[in-house]
């Protein structure tokens, strides 16, 4: 099940010739592959910080599928981001050998320290927080990803060391 | 003689400070005006010394750690490049307890050579299957597999040349071979170590599996929150094309095999292989009902071997040394190695690859060490998030399929992970549904639904909300979603929340509200 964030309704806009270049830039370049939306969207998501809407009509429209399905792949997948994130994006794993080692504090401080829940990002855009069901780091527990960095044990030490960071 | 020194560049080490260790060590090479080759190898696997630095010295490799940045300058003065002593030294690394005492088949090079060079990876066995595999008829190669007696290491348990062998049946202008990555289950880390610390293994496994069956093209679909273990498999894959492991002339011969990388995008249900194969397609992540079978129409509807990253990485083993080699580990219908990850709330933390028969109480206690935190071991949960729980009194299961199976659990991916008395196995259970709600893909009712209403229906048990009649419904719900799901998501989320119910019924029993004293 995509998750799928409150806000207004999601309606696509013609598309912005900028932004539309260089989508179409991205889809040049990939469509070659065989099931080619997956890495057009990775791709995309890459050079804009997020999946801007504009780009989902062109995507639709090179790929010879509908609207309604790219929409629905695009909403499908956690990672696609609808707006923008932070500067720096933190990722606290949740998942249950973490918690074995105590996660579900360690992200009730990083909350606090930030001001933020997880799914949210500062006022100032510094960071955003976002949970993760595993990183692979469980004999390492608990663990994070700073900007794709990978921190394990984290501790209370590590948490004012990451809020330091994010904060700079 | 050229000093080398490996410093792990597996992400678990990264995590725990491996880079800064390299940066250190390199500046100490500098200042000292000392010439070194610094290895960025995989992990051994032994995560609770990690970052575990060895030298290679005149008497073979010598080991410290944990290292932390702080603690080069003191093994730089204790000579450590000789080998010299330091309160950090291990000794040989193959004489460390935890990694002697293992039977190292499918991760034999991990944590051993550079990931990256493929001399090294030939000087320790490497390409000997896939050599052999050139060399004789694609029935062959499937019949030594199935001969083995390999089973699907993803957690189903499926014979794997009996896949192989339905997909080199069925005539075909087009095959693939799509190696299933996305190791999203809690507690589990094998199929990321050996893709950063021997990526050739897999992809020698997968080109003897394209040879097999007449597949000419392998996709490798590995979840985005591995991304040291994408850019490895690509690096990878680059250095084999340029040798021709990969490309039109496998080794010389005729076989064409190719391999692509693709990454996830943060779905867990694609774990499931026909979402997996919905998802390379470019659609949502939605499970396809089965028949047809993945082997018969898979991919693109094509013929399609998709098997784990671990079964596919045991191949090149069995096809070197033989079947009967690899059949004589292991007991009952479990034949071979199987890679255990212990994680969680426990000492000696970390990867294990042993023949199938050790009990469950051997790995957590004696292998463990028991839990990190001192405490005593409460639950143990085996096979990821959709495993079940397991009590001390179930402690003497022998870690094989099937005795898992009698004992309602499973082993799945091989993954344990270890809580101590502080678990409220309530709150676990709950955790399960909520998972289950928030990953299932939505196609089949009893997930979809099922899990939402398990979560509702075990707040009510914690709130004291008629927990009998509430638990009686949470059983009958379990019921329903584990024999009318379409894939394990739905099925097996039962399996964590039924054993923590029946193994420990005092988590779910009213908590009595104390009469207020007037």
């Amino acid at each position: 099940m995509g998750r799928i964030e409150g806000g207004p309704c999601f309606i696509m806009q013609p598309a912005n010739t900028e932004i539309a270049a260089r989508t179409q830039g991205i889809i040049d370049e990939l469509k070659h592959l065989e099931g080619p939306l997956l890495p057009i969207l990775h791709e995309i998501q890459q050079e804009f910080g997020h999946v801007p809407q504009e780009t989902l009509p062109v995507i639709a429209h090179a790929l010879n599928m509908s609207r309604a399905e790219v929409y629905g792949v695009f909403t499908f997948y956690h990672d696609f981001r609808r707006a923008p994130a932070g500067r720096h994006v933190l990722k606290l794993c949740q998942a249950e050998a973490c918690q074995s080692m105590g996660s579900e504090a360690i992200a009730a401080k990083v909350k606090q320290a930030l001001g933020i829940g997880f799914h949210e990002t500062t006022a100032d855009g510094a960071v955003t927080l976002e949970p993760v069901y595993c990183l692979g780091l469980c004999a390492c527990s608990p663990s994070a990803m700073l900007d794709g960095a990978v921190i394990g044990r984290v501790d209370d030490e590590t948490i004012d060391e990451i809020v330091e960071a994010v904060r700079a | 003689m050229t000093i080398t020194i490996y410093i792990p560049g597996d992400s678990g080490a990264l995590a725990v400070g491996a880079d800064k260790v390299a940066r250190a060590v390199e500046r100490g090479l500098s200042a000292r005006n000392i010439e070194a080759v610094i290895v960025r190898n995989g992990s051994r696997g032994a995560y609770f010394l990690e970052p575990m630095v060895e030298v290679e010295t005149m008497v073979g490799r010598v080991a410290y750690g944990p290292v932390k940045a702080s603690d080069v300058h003191s093994l730089f003065d204790a000579h450590f490049l000789d080998g010299g002593n330091h309160p950090l030294a291990l000794g040989d690394p193959e004489k460390i307890p935890f990694i002697a005492n293992q039977t190292r088949l499918t991760f034999a090079r991990c944590g051993i050579t550079d990931p990256f060079s493929l001399d090294d990876f030939r000087k320790h066995g490497g390409l000997r299957g896939l050599e052999n595999a050139v060399a004789i008829a694609p029935a062959e190669i499937v019949k030594i597999v199935t001969e083995s007696g390999l089973r699907g290491r993803g957690g189903a348990g499926f014979p794997t040349g009996i896949k192989w062998k339905t997909v080199l049946d069925t005539p075909s202008d087009r095959k693939y071979i799509v190696c299933n990555a996305d190791e999203g289950d809690s507690a589990t880390f094998a199929d990321r170590m050996i893709m950063e610390g021997d990526p050739f293994v897999l992809i020698e496994g997968m080109a003897i599996a394209g040879i097999a069956t007449g597949a000419t093209k392998g996709y490798v679909y590995i979840r985005s929150e591995y991304p040291h273990a994408i850019a490895a498999m690509e690096k990878a894959v680059a250095v084999a094309r340029k040798a021709n492991v990969l490309g039109v002339n496998v080794l010389g011969s005729p076989n064409a095999f190719d391999i692509e990388i693709r990454s996830g995008a943060g779905a867990y249900v694609c774990g499931e292989e026909t979402a997996l194969l919905n998802s390379l397609e470019g659609k949502r992540g939605v499970v396809r009902a089965k028949p047809p079978l993945p082997a018969i129409q898979g991919l693109f509807g094509k013929p399609t071997v998709i098997n784990n990253v671990m079964s596919l990485a045991s191949v090149p083993i069995i096809m070197d040394k033989g079947a009967t080699f690899y059949k004589d580990f292991g007991l009952g219908r479990s034949r071979g190695t199987i890679p255990i990850q212990i994680a969680g709330n426990v000492k000696h933390g970390g990867l294990y690859e042993v023949a199938f028969g050790l009990t469950l109480g051997e790995i957590v206690d004696e292998i463990g060490g028991g839990t990190a935190s001192g405490r005593p071991v409460r639950a143990v949960q085996v096979g990821g998030p959709l495993g079940a729980y397991f009590p001390r009194a179930l402690f003497d299961t022998p870690f094989d399929y099937e005795a898992f199976a009698a004992k309602d659990g499973l082993i799945g991916h091989a993954g344990i992970t270890v809580f101590d008395d502080s678990a409220d196995m309530l709150k676990m259970a709950r955790f399960a549904m909520e998972f289950c709600a928030v990953e299932s893909c939505g196609k089949c009712t009893p997930c979809r639904i099922g899990s939402t209403r398990g979560v509702e229906t075990l707040d009510k048990v914690a709130g004291g909300i008629e927990p009998e009649k509430n638990l009686a419904l949470v059983t009958d719900l379990c019921n329903t979603m584990k024999f009318g799901s379409l894939c394990a998501l739905g099925g097996f989320t039962p399996y964590p929340v039924m054993s923590a119910i029946n193994h420990f019924p005092e988590d779910f029993r009213p908590v009595p509200v104390p009469q207020a004293a007037e």
